[in-house]
């Protein structure tokens, strides 16, 4: 069976609104925008909007122009397809399993289904109901295959029901080919051929003479396309059900949950800390139960009047201790402020990952033989923030700032090319490039002397210029190059200290001297 | 209690027969300080020099792909900016794990954390000044830790005057002359440094001229081995041309 949410958009829109099709909001001209690489273009209008001349795809300026009093707000698909995910859920109802059709449909399995709701056409006609009572325009068809059952709800009339005794292809060959779920350059192709039809596609082995090689010249023209959306005889074995096809079942993930509803409202810091402790051991046994660990915690405390308080916690590894979790959480309730109390807890795991059983006395262990490298970034991050411990990384950059990033200490590095080894890089760079005055024989020459927070430095030795040009694909067109010089003062201090711009490269005035790095 | 071990009085009298000097290569100590100023990267580079030549002497024994934990608090940031992994040593390089500390006790929690940790080859920390929270009891807690659980800790002190420390040892660098490298002597070349040992529990106070000769720490005697008389490095080059 596949349901086609032919206005899944505005749907959702007229939802957020609180409206009736063609009430409130709705009855002005109104249409849903995406912004693309040439400007915002209608991406759904409603039925005002339609009967005044905007269509789907339109510029959003000429769309005004026929019609000055559209209204319109950014589309959500991101939105739209979350709430596409839920509904294949929800559609699990009527069948054991259903996929996901991005952008607006799904698809559901309902072989030997159908006498449980009194046949198929109840089975349609008690879906038909039940999305209108959600407030979503459907279209819908049962038929032997995925390919048909879409075609149907898409093309066909009413809620179409192809039974397996019926003869497909006569039922079938009145739909127009986008009915295959074919590329639109592929459309193209068939309309420039003359293919307009279903049956044009499916009767032109079938002729005599040279009728004949007619599916051989299709098959040829379109010998390089494998997939299947590209290939309009795949679509069209597909559809018959000659070939398979595959689909991805909609698996719903439960997150676990533990919670305790107190009898007498909690307002003293250590009845909330035991209740945290009997949370976290229910959370371990649920957990172990599932062979996973958690890497996001929630915990969530309700007030009795209502408010609710929120603690996050984020691990560094999957974990099942319940010692470890109630210790981290133990310095996020300090500044929980009970009121008059909070009368129910819970803690859900958002974030689990696979762990296999493992030995569980972490903390004991710590105390004997030190802790794992886990538990310390965990309690690192606890105190000091996310942001404060973290791993440098390489970054596919010649700018010396840009070339190191930061990513969690425990995080896979990102695979990137070998860095190259030409030139020597100090050892430490400042956060912040600081400005020296320096003193040179001629402007494009070495360096002689330079004054850096209050002192002069004699240069000794100097090693340089390594040019490097700014990255124009990013930066203004405006920016200057760097010329940076190794340097060895007298008393053997190094730095790494560049000039920005030459100074006739005509992109501003003298160049300014910078000291970044600090060499061993 | 075992009399075995109790000093001798030949000993007693000639301090060097039982505390021999320091070279590299002998065991670190678990707890150095290194003293210098925040306009040079010498503290920093002589902290990994000799990180890194007490993790040689381990490498039998223990995996050398341990993590480092390398925390600075937010003044040593300022002041001397954050370690650049292009320019670590090979080593070292992808075992970097940072702290940005804000203060000062953040920092000292932060490196008590490391060295309570079993997958850490070594703790540097680099602190700014002489902050109160870092008294002698505090110094004490971290030697009392790191001996504890074995990882070794090597503190930078940035622009800081020596105070009452528990430190095994503690040293004094400044950045030294490099030997000029044989293909252009006009750039600087490997990383050397004049290091003072002026405090330690094993070894008897001394001068060196350190040197990063990669793969090994090189040590020579800072009267012998004037700045300007200085052989080029990049050893086997100039054993070949004869220098």
């Amino acid at each position: 069976m596949a349901i086609w949410c032919a206005q899944l958009a505005l749907d959702r829109w007229r939802h957020s609104h609180n409206c009736k099709p063609g009430e409130g909001p709705d009855a002005q001209p109104f249409a849903l925008i995406t912004e693309t690489a040439h400007g915002p273009r209608i991406a759904a209008p409603n039925a005002a909007a339609q009967l005044e001349g905007a269509s789907c795809g339109m510029m959003v300026a000429d769309a005004r122009t026929l019609c000055p009093a559209l209204q319109t707000s950014p589309g959500d698909p991101a939105g739209d397809l979350a709430f596409l995910e839920r509904f294949a859920i929800w559609v699990q109802r009527w069948g054991p399993w259903s996929a996901l059709d991005a952008p607006d449909g799904v698809l559901v399995d309902v072989s030997a289904v159908a006498h449980l709701f009194g046949g198929e056409r109840r089975l349609l006609s008690d879906v038909a109901g039940r999305c209108h009572a959600r407030g979503l325009t459907v279209h819908t068809a049962i038929a032997p295959t995925a390919g048909a059952a879409w075609a149907l709800a898409h093309y066909g009339q009413g809620a179409a029901i192809l039974g397996s005794d019926d003869d497909m292809a006569m039922r079938l060959a009145d739909l127009p080919v986008a009915a295959l779920r074919l590329d639109d350059d592929v459309l193209l192709v068939l309309r420039r051929l003359g293919l307009k039809r279903l049956g044009d596609l499916a009767g032109i082995g079938q002729g005599e003479g040279e009728g004949r090689n007619g599916r051989d010249a299709i098959k040829r023209r379109f010998r390089n396309h494998r997939s299947p959306g590209a290939n309009p005889l795949v679509r069209m074995d597909q559809l018959i059900g000659l070939v398979p096809e595959p689909l991805l079942p909609v698996v719903p993930v439960h997150a676990p949950l533990v919670q305790r509803r107190l009898l007498e409202p909690v307002r003293h810091r250590s009845l909330l800390d035991t209740v945290v402790d009997d949370l976290a051991a229910d959370m371990v046994r649920e957990l172990e139960a599932r062979g996973s660990g958690a890497r996001r915690l929630e915990l969530a405390l309700w007030r009795v009047d209502g408010e609710v308080v929120m603690r996050q916690l984020e691990l560094a590894a999957a974990t099942r201790d319940a010692s470890h979790i109630t210790r981290l959480f133990t310095s996020r309730l300090d500044d929980v402020d009970a009121g008059f109390g909070i009368e129910m807890v819970r803690l859900r795991a958002a974030w689990c990952e696979e762990l296999t059983l493992a030995q569980s006395d972490i903390e004991a262990a710590a105390q004997e033989h030190g802790t794992s490298l886990a538990a310390c970034v965990d309690r690192l991050s606890v105190r000091l923030g996310e942001d404060a411990v973290q791993r440098p990384t390489l970054r596919a950059s010649h700018v010396p700032e840009r070339a190191q990033s930061w990513q969690r200490p425990l995080d896979p590095e990102p695979a990137l090319q070998h860095e190259l080894a030409f030139h020597t890089r100090p050892l430490k760079l400042l956060d912040r490039a600081e400005k020296i005055a320096v003193l040179y024989a001629s402007p494009d020459g070495d360096p002689r002397q330079f004054r850096w927070r209050g002192k002069v430095h004699d240069i000794a030795r100097v090693e340089g210029p390594e040019r490097i040009a700014p990255e124009w694909w990013r930066e203004r067109g405006a920016a200057r190059l760097r010329d940076y010089y190794r340097i060895e003062d007298g008393s053997g201090r190094r730095y790494w200290i560049y000039r920005e711009g030459l100074a006739d490269d005509g992109r501003g005035g003298m160049p300014d001297w910078f000291v970044q790095g600090l060499c061993a | 209690m075992d009399m075995a071990r109790l000093p001798r009085a030949a000993e007693l009298a000639r301090g060097s027969a039982r505390n021999p000097r320091w070279r590299p290569g002998l065991s670190a100590a678990l707890y150095s300080e290194i003293f210098a100023s925040s306009r040079e990267g010498s503290g920093a580079g002589a902290a990994v020099a000799l990180a890194c030549d007490g993790m040689r002497q381990e490498r039998k024994a223990v995996a050398e792909e341990k993590a480092i934990l390398w925390v600075q608090d937010a003044d040593a940031i300022r002041r001397g900016g954050r370690p650049y992994r292009p320019g670590l040593p090979q080593s070292v390089r992808d075992r970097i794990v940072h702290v940005a500390a804000r203060n000062c006790s953040d920092a000292l929690f932060a490196l008590e954390e490391g060295l309570r940790c079993r997958d850490l080859a070594c703790v540097i920390g680099e602190l700014a000044g002489n902050p109160k929270q870092f008294d002698f009891t505090a110094s004490r807690r971290l030697t009392l830790a790191t001996e504890k659980h074995g990882v070794p800790l090597f503190l930078i002190r940035l622009d800081a005057h020596p105070e009452l420390s528990a430190a095994r040892m503690r040293w004094r660098v400044t950045s030294a002359p490099s030997a000029p490298p044989l293909w252009n002597r006009n750039a600087p070349g490997r990383a050397a440094w004049h290091a003072e040992l002026f405090r330690a529990r094993a070894h008897p106070p001394g001068e060196w001229i350190l040197r990063d000769d990669d793969p090994v720490l090189a040590a020579e005697s800072p009267a012998v081995q004037s700045p300007a008389s200085a052989a080029p490095d990049h050893g086997d080059l100039v054993r070949a041309a004869g220098a």
